[in-house]
């Protein structure tokens, strides 16, 4: 059975000395607490598993409580009540305790190597502006800031030319984790082909867009202006590189045509360093 | 040791890619199978948070998941720092089965289940005893 170390566990109890739930209420009030953030025990047993977390017992108990170690188990008579009113009940028992689902929540979207296919090329490094990549000290390829990643934006999954980068939330094989066919092989190849058909790649264009955009608005100096324009640019660069599915809200959220330039080039120093450190690692690992 | 590995159920709270039918249908199953199960809210959430459970998860091998693709659970407990254990417990994939096939490979006995067939294969081709059944026809 789980036990969570980091915040306490609910237990719906129907073994002995407790009523079975109903179904459908019991249906109801699972999805309720786990869209809540809590992890859901279902006990049919007659004792409670011991754990060293706190768990929250829920159940039909009719005054008769199971036998369990009471400095981790608090236990609730749920009869009567209504799932909400359970959900309530439980959050009055958690405030105030360190559970993390007190915490605010974020939609988890990030991507999610897989290091079977993964060949450390540091091209998802050096393409990501936003440092969601980083490198292990021996020069490995790992995903460090999750949070930072723009939700809906699965770009990096796309140029990688090994279909290595997931997004278990995205809608479509394989970047959802779906076997890879040689057909998906073949089409992400020609994605990164696309990608150099627009001029070396992705941020060259931006750049190129930048210094003309810029030569207008140095005379117009309209920030308006200035802002459709950017827009106007992205727009284009999503119409021709729309395999990427880059959201346009993400687009719209990128940095100064500048900005975007120095990031990219950090990112790519970032990730000669990364390969520089992956080599010296291998050659010490091959002169042992 | 029962037989029945103990049952994970990942909610994936915070995206409508498991079809909200499925995950209220395999709850209900399972729930009206009367065995012990765990849920958790959310794999990918855990991951990204490091989360402990992950890596009680990761140390019995006992255990039946369901959730999503195999390959995406099999990134997410190795992003967390917990690889799954070997041979790795059978992933149900809510988003290719209905409540129905997906309960019932849940709730399927050890025996039953595809790895223990293909480990059982695996015994066979070792021992000599497919090639005898593969002369045979």
């Amino acid at each position: 059975m789980i036990a969570t170390k980091t915040g306490p566990r609910v237990v719906l109890y129907e073994g002995a000395d407790a009523s079975p739930l109903e179904n459908s209420f019991r249906v109801e009030l699972m999805a309720k607490l786990l869209e809540r953030g809590l992890p859901i025990s279902l006990a049919r047993g007659n004792a409670l598993n011991s754990t060293e977390n706190k768990q929250i017992v829920l159940g039909n108990f009719g005054g008769r409580f199971p036998e369990a170690d009471s400095s981790t188990a608090e236990f609730r008579d749920i009869a009567g009540l209504d799932a909400v009113a359970v959900v309530s009940l439980v959050e009055d028992v958690l405030a105030g305790t360190n559970d993390p689902s007190n915490t605010k929540r974020w939609k988890p979207w990030f991507p999610v190597i897989d290091f079977g296919r993964c060949t450390n090329c540091m091209q998802c490094l050096s393409f990501c502006l936003f440092d969601v990549y980083g490198a292990t000290s021996d020069g490995k390829i790992q995903v460090q800031n999750e949070s930072n990643c723009k939700t809906d934006c699965p770009a990096c999954s796309r140029v990688c030319p090994e279909v290595a980068i997931m997004f278990p939330k995205y809608k479509a094989g394989p970047i959802n984790g779906d076997e890879i066919s040689t057909d998906d092989v073949r089409r992400e190849g020609m994605k990164v082909d696309i990608s150099a058909l627009l001029g070396g790649d992705i941020y060259a264009m931006l750049r190129d867009r930048s210094a003309k955009a810029q030569s207008r608005f140095s005379k117009e100096r309209d920030d308006e202006r200035a802002l459709k324009e950017r827009q106007r640019c992205l727009n284009k660069l999503k119409a021709a590189a729309g395999d990427i599915e880059i959201p346009t809200e993400v687009l719209a959220s990128l940095p100064s045509m500048d900005q975007i330039q120095s990031k990219a080039e950090q990112a790519r120093q970032r990730a000669a360093q990364a390969l520089a450190q992956q080599a010296k690692s291998t050659n010490a690992d091959s002169g042992q | 040791m029962t037989d029945q590995p103990r049952i994970l159920y990942c909610h994936c709270a915070f995206a409508q890619v498991i079809p909200k039918d499925v995950k209220q249908g395999v709850l209900e199953r399972l729930g009206e199978a009367g065995v012990d199960f765990d849920c958790v809210p959310d794999l990918c959430e855990m991951s990204a948070n490091r989360d402990p459970i992950l890596q009680q998860i990761a140390e019995n091998p006992d255990v039946r998941i369901a959730a999503c693709f195999p390959r995406a659970v099999r990134g997410l407990f190795v992003a967390a720092g917990h690889p799954l254990p070997q041979p790795e417990p059978e992933v149900v994939n809510m988003r290719m089965l209905n409540a129905e096939e997906a309960t019932a490979a849940l709730l399927r006995p050890r025996d039953e289940s595809p790895l223990a067939q293909q480990e059982e294969a695996q015994t066979v081709e070792t021992t000599g005893t497919g090639a005898r059944e593969g002369n045979r026809t």
